[in-house]
């Protein structure tokens, strides 16, 4: 079948080095994937075009792409599918979040940063045993989801945090955070979970799913960080803005149904004695304000707050 | 101009594992590999890693038999012994540095069977058993600080006097290309597949560090040894693990027969790759095949088994065959897999060069001989990988480095020059390359014959004439893949070049080498080694007699 890409360009050897869209009009069987397709113009139409690929089967990470504005893997996005979506020329362009090399190859640097500042690596007190660990089963099942990662990229290219904060660890990063504190061989468990509830870490993700949208291992990346949080808060580290804001919210939707606007912040900030923290909170409270939108200094009770409260008997139950 | 004690070329399995060893041992080690090292093709071993562990009730001496018969009597028994002796630590020290392998109801590894094997002795996590090694091996990597060059490329090794000192690179990102001195240099850059069109192998296995190694100098042995794997996807080539019939997966035929039977009335399926591949191709040309193939059955596997331990052949079969095993049977047919043969080195990975050494799918130890069974590939990574870590930073330890400096990169500067420069409308790498591909899969495959490879050989001449005048599209210096594929296409012809003269002179059929003229295994003649060299004009050829310790030859039967 004809199909027609319009692929992202950029020579950093050109003159003057600006990015442009080249469109390429070619033929593929119906089976084949986009990076048949970007194969078959850089051997048969252009040999200039760039990008990384090798295993062709989703495993080696090298080809993460966006198609059509949302990042996969070309080697496992079909033809067919991307043309349908497009309605037209397939949109390639390189990944995001990534500075641009040349054409769809992006530096990887910063991606691998953040993956060796989350300590990658097992750690274990006291002497190896003489054969294997003694693990269950289950928890090994449940580790090979997050070990299926194969570190791509695709989960960072479309992360909406790190669009306005470089220094979010970024999904993958901490989904490899959370092998390593799911695993039961490893004990540096306190050190790993106090780093990762720092500035940059698991709470300044703002569960909005492309992550989890955009892997194509099933790895679900905020899932993973929602379950570092939680292992966080089990133990012990509350004192951080994320977890109070967590606490605060919790405890005022359990109390009243509703969450209690005016001081979620304040108690997020780790409270009203903390002058420095408050007086940042003025000029927010002032803008508020002057749009109308101040929450009311009486907090009400929500209506239907017994039954609210029954949801939160029940899960407490459940646990 | 960089220093290092011990220079590693390839960051898969047996390269990383060498290089952590040379580290332990206190030396300067740094890797070079053209991609990053978890982008490696030690990634797509799915089915797992064999060990005979002594308190499971197994014995290393008949892990070491299977292999023994599995390679058709051409394996180096000592090499062999070596091999499955160390086995056991091996997966052990993986598991330790954090791999997380499927457990057993005790919470202990648990095993599934494989082919070719009287036990089941294969360790594996679910079936992406290499990439889970492979990125553990990386995260000690990171943890040991080891210098990795990563996207640079390998020109050519250095060699003065009949001593390896290092490598002249090319940095991908910018075009330089440099000279790294180094006191020992290993190999571990893995296959040759793309020869081969169609191939399981990932597109960076271009046979780089054979060629590198055969034209420094150190010969390649048993080139001829090419495994087709039983069970790719009949339409793109992707692998489909051997652990799907390790689980119980059937192989039908058009009529819907289990044709093993017929073959390996014992083995059935999990005979080893060599005969069932041959026993599928049977088929096939016999007219009982489906579409050119013939057809793997998962359907009775159950929902649990396949879900939890072929999770990923579920996702290749829908994906890149539209089939859904729990209803359906894969379409599948023998494809290229695997290169036997390799840089000859002894059990510590030394070539016949100083200062050079070889490990993983480059080398040639020789433990596969004539058919590698499956599962021993990530093994023989790791035990070779770290064993020639191991003794290239003994010696680096007690070596000075050559007298080179950074003139020693000057024909590559020049070569890289004329080849960017030259544009007088010649072929480009992609034309050549398939041709290339096509001719070595029609005549160097499951079946041979002395017409075919010669007439692959006349082909090989046509193409080599149409490299020298190879045109490069791409005249840039930052990233310039057009440039890497022209290279990488020259080593592939070099290696072209050793399969088919090795396969011609082996006059007789053992393990993946079949000849429809000589159908015959010939143990008073050919139990011996192909061992060919570059020579001035032509590659020279000589023979290497196997070592046996205590298996005698017997007839072959599954």
């Amino acid at each position: 079948m004809d199909v027609s890409l319009s692929v992202r360009r950029f020579n950093p050897d050109a003159s003057r080095p600006e990015p442009y869209f080249q469109e390429y009009g070619i033929q593929v069987e119906k089976s084949a994937t986009v990076l048949d397709a970007l194969i078959k113009i850089r051997e048969e139409v252009d040999g200039t075009l760039t990008l990384r690929c090798s295993c062709r089967s989703a495993i080696c990470g090298s080809c993460a792409m966006r198609v059509n504005g949302q990042a996969a893997l070309a080697c496992n996005t079909k033809v067919v599918d991307a043309v349908e979506q497009a309605g037209g020329s397939v949109v390639v362009e390189p990944a995001g979040n990534l500075e641009v090399i040349k054409d769809l190859v992006v530096d990887f640097q910063p991606f691998w940063g953040k993956v060796r500042d989350v300590e990658p690596w097992l750690q274990t007190a006291g002497p190896e045993p003489e054969q294997e660990y003694i693990a269950p089963n289950e928890d090994m099942l449940h580790l090979a989801g997050v070990m299926s990662c194969i570190m791509c990229g695709a989960c960072v290219s479309d992360c909406t945090v790190l669009e306005v904060d470089p220094n979010f660890l970024g999904p993958a990063a901490l989904a490899k955070a959370y092998r390593f504190v799911g695993d039961p061989r490893d004990d540096a468990n306190a050190g790993r979970l106090s780093n990762l509830n720092e500035y940059g870490g698991v709470w300044d993700c703002t569960r909005c799913m492309q992550c989890v949208e955009a892997c194509p291992k099933g790895v679900d990346p905020m899932g993973r960080i929602m379950a570092l949080r939680d292992r966080a808060m089990e133990a012990g580290f509350t004192n951080s803005h994320g977890a109070r804001h967590a606490e605060a919210f919790t405890e005022s939707v359990e109390h009243s149904g509703r969450v209690d606007e005016l001081r979620l912040p304040i108690k997020s900030k780790g409270g009203i004695f903390n002058v420095p923290e408050m007086l940042k909170l003025v000029p927010v409270g002032l803008r508020a304000q002057m749009k109308g939108k101040r929450p009311p200094i009486i907090h009400r009770k929500n209506p239907g707050q017994h039954n609210v409260r029954r949801i939160f008997e029940k899960v407490e139950d459940k646990r | 101009m960089y220093d290092h004690d011990v220079l590693v070329i390839g960051a898969g399995l047996a390269g990383m594992r060498a290089a952590l060893t040379a580290r332990e041992n206190g030396v300067d080690v740094a890797v070079v590999t053209k991609v990053h090292p978890v982008r490696s093709h030690s990634n797509a071993a799915q089915g797992g890693i064999n060990a005979a562990l002594t308190d499971r009730g197994d014995a290393w001496e008949d892990h070491a038999f299977d292999t023994i018969k599995g390679s058709d009597y051409l394996a180096d028994q000592d090499a062999v012994e070596v091999m499955c002796r160390e086995a056991g630590n091996e997966v052990i020290a993986m598991e330790h540095m954090g791999v997380i392998f499927n457990r057993d109801e005790d919470g202990r590894l648990g095993t599934r069977a494989f082919g070719g094997q009287r036990q089941a002795r294969t360790f594996f996590v679910a079936d992406f058993t290499g990439q889970a090694l492979l990125h553990v091996l990386y995260e000690q990597v990171m943890k040991a600080g080891v210098r990795v060059y990563e996207e640079w490329f390998v020109l050519s090794l250095i060699v003065r006097d009949g001593e390896c000192g290092g490598a002249v690179l090319m940095d991908i990102r910018t075009g330089g290309i440099h000279v790294v001195r180094a006191k020992a240099v290993i190999v571990a850059t893995g296959g040759l597949g793309r020869v081969f069109e169609p191939s399981t192998n990932a597109l960076i296995c271009t046979g780089d560090g054979m060629a590198l190694t055969y034209r420094a100098g150190a010969p390649l042995m048993d080139m001829e040894m090419v495994q087709y794997h039983p069970t790719t996807l009949a339409g793109s080539g992707v692998l489909i693990t051997e652990g799907a019939r390790g689980e119980g997966a059937h192989l039908l035929n058009a009529e819907g027969e289990r044709f093993m039977e017929r073959y390996a009335p014992n083995m059935m399926e999990l005979a080893s790759r060599d005969v069932v591949s041959r026993s599928e191709q049977t088929e096939i040309d016999e007219g009982r095949g489906v579409n050119g193939g013939v057809l793997l059955d998962c359907r009775h596997l159950g929902e649990k088994t396949i879900r939890e331990r072929l999770s990923q052949i579920l996702e290749i079969a829908r994906d890149f065959a539209g089939v859904d095993i729990f209803t359906q049977p894969i379409p599948i047919r023998p494809g290229m897999h695997y290169q036997m043969g390799g840089v000859k080195t002894d059990v510590d990975g030394l070539t016949p060069l100083a200062g050079l050494y070889a490990a993983g799918e480059a080398a040639c130890v020789s433990v596969h001989g004539g058919n590698r069974l499956g599962a021993n590939s990530l093994l023989d990574t790791l035990v070779f990988g770290r064993r020639s870590g191991q003794h290239a930073s003994d010696r680096a330890k007690s070596t000075a480095y050559l007298d080179v400096d950074d003139s020693a990169a000057g024909s590559d500067r020049q070569q890289v020059r004329d080849m960017l420069e030259h544009d007088d409308g010649g072929d480009t790498f992609a034309s050549i390359r398939r041709d290339l591909g096509e001719a070595m899969n029609r005549h160097l495959a499951v079946f041979r014959s002395q017409a075919g490879m010669e007439e692959a050989l006349a082909i090989l001449g046509e193409l080599k004439e149409r490299y020298s005048r190879v045109r490069v599209a791409d005249k840039g210096k930052t990233f310039n893949t057009n440039l890497i594929f022209t290279l990488e296409l020259g080593f592939m012809l070099d290696c072209a070049e050793t399969i088919i003269m090795g396969a011609l002179e082996r006059r007789e059929s053992r393990g993946a080498h079949t000849r429809t003229d000589m159908p015959e295994r010939d143990d008073e003649t050919w139990l011996k080694h192909i061992v060919i060299a570059k020579g001035p004009e032509a590659p020279s050829v000589e023979y290497q007699p196997i070592t046996i310790t205590q298996w005698e030859p017997q007839a072959r039967s599954y």
